[in-house]
């Protein structure tokens, strides 16, 4: 193969994707950047370049810093818990348990509901009093509470409905990566008496690291972009309890219609999945050397 | 829309007069009409009835219904259309969104439209009540269509249980906490069984608080639509009402309440009373288990209720002649004999006053006299709540009222802080 | 596989994991059954159960009525079937030159691929329909997929798999004279299938239950997809009917609820044997 040939095959065959790619990802990203540091147009009045004053906005801006908060909130909220059932239930269905494959098929069908659709019925369920999660706690004398409604708990219930959704997916991923741990490792360290506990410390867990990894990093970018719900749940209410950034970026988007500040809000998000992702290009990458 | 579709010979259509049969039903000119329904369900039907029943009687031009979800969802498609540069030719939306389109550009005042003297009596037709939301700076920009009202509904047997007459709902801000304090029952425990009242504060609070306001003697915004006064003391007055049921009588739910369960609430009977929309009135009919009643909002000061709901505008971006055969369409689809029809079907208040004398009506309230009862409340009606950057200035008042209610901010504080951001929204608009 | 596995859970803990691993198999089978129970019964047991409750098919009946269920179908299925042939096409080529072509800007190439790991759809919103506008392609099913036929994720994917492809069996079919898209076509593609059915698994459910795009880029029933279609019954503003949202979130998730029972074997051990990890 000629070194000339090599360029150009090699730019061949992924160019059919980098043109996908620039005209729906990267010409709007490139122009969303440039809105930020212009001005709204609105009606007759045409956008004027603003420099950074709508970033200077954000920082005066209460609800972005309550929507980062609580992003931040949401992540340390649904990250770990997803990773931790994630592993447990994977753990369980590996187990050959009683009825594996129907637990396997309970934990992962979230995945497969639509969300707009679920986040009704898990409506249904934090309903004051005659919803499932009242009915249930009435049955142990407990109180009705207005679950989304009280700013206490509202973004601890949008966590749930999210780690709910994702953890059967994350499910999967363990299953697949416990499956290639060889049982000879579990018979040698049987035969040198390890606790079960002590296999998991420390033969089982060091083995998943990779997979922790890319779970993590999917958590972590799902933690920034899944708000479905909210539009069902909440609403982002009670005074701004559940406002997640990208909700707030559709709402001053498609709501106030301010584009130039949903631009400027949209590149802070896009900032922070970038971080997540440098996170993830390296130490993928570097895993792959193990190999 | 589909705008492959359009045909040049739009363009031959004599603006205001098209003689039947001079353009051919091929050659029939699209009118894109933007709905705020989902596809399916009985209003797409009565709504493609009206798109063929009126290309009948017109057979140059065919009014195509494109259904577009939620209002949220129909203004964004609206927009985001506007915005590349094909918008719908018309389209319904919600009566608050005016400024918004107004500032965007996106629509035209109807007083282009309205040459005859049928035309200005056609205009003068409507309840004003709906016309404040309909128009500013002595212009036209919304025909009202879908219009609602904020009503109390409650539960007969509730009544009766309780020792009330159960044909007498409560007339003032006293008696309906009178009612609700004996309409809530607790058990053994003390836990509550049933609620008094539920006035719910999810999505758009302000809607329904602008009822308290508007009784406590209160007017929430200019009709230049760039001032408002969110700390004046009947303000925080009929706030701290609201909040008192729920904090200090317990006869309200605590904590913000959802308004998609509400009627739902009310036929589990966890509530007695509930305010919510007339929009609700066939919903309640089909699914309460109990007799129950429709009655104007209590008064405080005085009765009162926002206006709500959906009003017709025309866009900018789109054809002359399209805009003309729009505005004849919206003619048509508001005579009184229609206005009283759709009425009829979906339970929105019939947007003009010889609505209600047509037959059909006539027959409808007397085997149903609940409905009359958001017409009767319609002198007491005022506008929807409604500024330039509405849904801005909307959320920092929602803000405000969510944080009272959930007692993260003393009632006064928090209308002050709420009028604090309206204003800073609202001074490029001075 | 059969030898016994001396950490496999035995007595009072084999019995504690079991019981946890069911009460937590309710919980997150609880939405389901919950739908399941609401739409086989009269509204006004949507909130309340009573073992006696009558069943009903009448909510069945109300949703099919009230929206074209079928079409819906038929055109998720067509824009889920064109995103993932799209997906895999392209995916596979750009995949194949990353793995193996060590081309001039090939690693700023890559770092603009996985760009679009964190830039997502959503927030893009108004650009990518200035673009469908121009494209003409408003209100099609090319115009809902377009945006996600090039998948990072899949580039990603499949170039970690391809590298992992001995160098030795590539410059066997080299040496067999074998064109650069005859050696992907025999060598790299069979080894990868794996890899192409748990990929295939994820976007499928993605594009399923994709919703704000195609709310936006479709108009007509022709072309929307189910889950705009569902949205006619979970608009609140006149309370919600817990039933018929039910009924018509199960008639949509039915066809992957039943695909995935009955070719789950196969999923699980594609992302065996895929190794994601």
């Amino acid at each position: 193969m000629t070194r000339l040939s090599r360029h150009v095959t090699g730019w061949l065959l992924v160019l059919p994707a980098m043109a996908f790619l620039a005209l729906f990802t990267h010409w709007p990203a490139l122009a969303t950047f440039i809105d930020s540091f212009w001005s709204t147009p609105k009606g007759r009045r045409p956008a004027r370049f603003v420099g950074a004053e709508n970033y200077q906005h954000m920082l005066s801006d209460p609800v972005f810093w309550k929507a980062a908060w609580n992003n931040l909130i949401f992540a340390i909220g649904t990250v770990p818990a997803s990773i931790a059932l994630a592993l447990l239930m994977a753990v369980w269905v590996n187990d050959r348990l009683t009825g594996r494959t129907l637990l396997r098929m309970a934990y992962f069908t979230p995945t497969i509901l639509p969300m707009i659709a679920v986040a009704n019925i898990w409506l249904f369920f934090f309903t004051p009093d005659y919803g499932l999660l009242d009915q249930l706690r009435g049955l142990f004398g407990g109180q009705p509470w207005p679950w989304l409604g009280s700013a206490e708990t509202a973004l601890a219930c949008v966590i749930v409905v999210a780690v709910w959704k994702e953890a059967g997916f994350f499910m999967i991923f363990y299953l697949a990566a416990l499956q290639q741990i060889s049982p000879t490792l579990g018979e040698a360290a049987a035969l040198e008496g390890a606790s079960r506990w002590t296999y998991f410390r420390r033969v089982q867990w060091p083995l998943l690291m990779p997979t922790t990894l890319f779970v993590f990093v999917n958590a972590a970018i799902n933690a920034f972009r899944m708000v479905d719900h909210i539009f069902v749940l909440t609403h982002g209410g009670p005074d701004n309890a559940t406002t997640l950034l990208l909700y707030y970026v559709y709402e001053v988007g498609f709501k106030f219609w301010d584009t130039a500040y949903a631009a400027a809000l949209t590149m802070v998000l896009l900032i922070a999945l970038a971080l997540i992702a440098a996170v993830q290009f390296g130490v993928i990458e570097r895993r792959a050397h193990y190999r | 829309m589909d705008r492959r579709q359009f045909i040049g010979g739009a363009s031959a259509l004599a603006v205001g007069a098209m003689a039947p049969g001079a353009v051919s039903a091929q050659a029939a000119q699209e009118i894109s009409f933007f709905y705020p329904v989902a596809v399916g369900g009985p209003i797409t039907k009565l709504i493609d009835a009206y798109a063929a029943d009126f290309q009948k009687d017109n057979p140059g031009v065919a009014v195509k219904p494109i259904y577009a979800g939620s209002y949220q969802e129909t203004i964004v498609k609206a927009l985001t259309a506007h915005k590349s540069g094909t918008p719908p030719v018309t389209s319904v939306l919600l009566s608050t969104d005016m400024f918004t389109l107004i500032d965007e550009d996106a629509i035209i005042p109807f007083d282009e439209f309205v040459k005859t003297d049928a035309d200005k009596a056609w205009l003068k037709s409507f309840y004003p009540a709906f016309m404040e939301n309909s128009q500013t700076g002595g212009k036209t920009w919304g025909i009202p269509f879908q219009r609602s009202t904020v009503v109390l509904y409650w539960n007969k047997e509730a009544f009766k249980e309780a020792g009330l007459d159960p044909e007498k709902p409560p007339q003032t801000w006293a008696e309906q906490l009178d009612f609700a304090q004996k309409l809530t029952k607790r058990d053994a425990a003390g836990n509550v069984t049933q609620w008094g009242i539920q006035i719910p504060s999810s999505g758009f609070p302000y809607w329904l608080f602008q009822g308290l306001t508007t009784q406590a003697g209160a007017i929430l915004a200019n009709a230049a639509g760039n001032e408002v006064k969110l700390d004046a003391p009947e303000v925080v007055e009929a706030l701290q009402y609201w909040i008192d049921l729920a904090q200090k009588h317990k006869v309200h739910p605590p904590g913000v309440t959802e308004w998609g369960t509400t009627p739902k609430d009310f036929f589990e009977r966890k509530i007695a009373m509930m305010w919510t929309t007339t929009g609700n009135l066939t919903n309640v009919r089909n699914n309460a288990k109990f007799p129950f009643g429709v009655a104007m909002l209590p008064a405080g000061k005085r009765r009162g209720s926002p206006t709500g709901g959906g009003n017709f505008y025309i866009f900018k971006k789109s054809k002359p002649a399209e805009q003309q055969a729009a505005f004849n369409f919206i003619k048509w689809i508001t005579t009184p004999e229609r206005a009283a029809r759709w009425g009829i079907d979906t339970g929105y208040v019939a947007v003009r006053a010889d609505a209600w004398d047509t037959p059909a009506m006539k027959d409808y309230v007397a085997g149903f006299p609940a409905a009359a009862v958001a017409r009767d409340q319609l002198p007491h009606a005022v506008a929807e709540f409604s500024t330039h950057d509405n849904q801005r200035v909307t959320k920092a008042l929602n803000d405000g009222l969510q944080a009272a209610i959930t007692g993260a901010k003393p009632p006064a504080q928090a209308m002050k802080d709420a009028q604090t951001e309206a204003m800073r929204i609202l001074k490029d608009y001075k | 596989m059969s030898r016994p596995d001396p950490y496999a859970p035995r007595g009072l803990a084999l019995t504690l994991e079991t019981a946890g691993a069911w009460l937590l198999a309710i919980v997150w089978i609880a939405p389901l059954a919950y739908a399941i129970w609401t739409a086989f019964h009269p509204q006004e047991f949507s909130t309340r159960f009573v073992w006696n409750a009558p069943l009903t098919l009448e909510n069945f009946a109300r949703v099919l009525e009230a929206a074209p269920f079928g079409r819906y179908m038929l055109n998720t299925f067509v824009y889920v079937t064109f995103v993932l042939a799209c997906q895999l096409v392209l995916c596979t080529l750009a995949a194949y030159g990353f793995a193996r072509y060590d081309f001039f800007g090939a690693n700023v190439a890559f770092a603009l691929v996985l760009a679009q790991l964190m830039i997502m759809p959503d927030v893009l919103i108004v650009e990518n329909y200035r673009t469908m506008t121009k494209l003409d392609l408003v209100d099609t099913a090319p115009g809902i997929a377009l945006p996600y036929v090039a998948s990072a994720f899949g580039v990603f994917l499949l170039r970690q798999t391809f590298k992992s492809v001995p160098k030795e069996l590539d410059d066997a079919a080299r040496v067999e004279g074998a064109s650069p898209l005859q050696t992907l076509w025999r060598v790299y593609i069979p080894l990868a299938r794996p890899v192409y059915v748990a990929y295939a698994l994820v976007s499928i459910s993605y594009h399923w239950n994709n919703f704000l795009w195609p709310l936006i880029v479709t108009n007509s029933v022709e072309a929307r997809p189910l889950t705009v279609g569902l949205q006619i019954f979970a608009g609140v503003d006149q309370g919600i009917d817990w039933s018929v949202i039910c009924t018509a979130t199960l008639i949509s998730a039915a066809p992957l609820l039943v695909a995935f029972l009955m070719f789950q074997r196969q999923f699980v051990q594609s992302f065996m044997r895929a190794g994601i990890r």
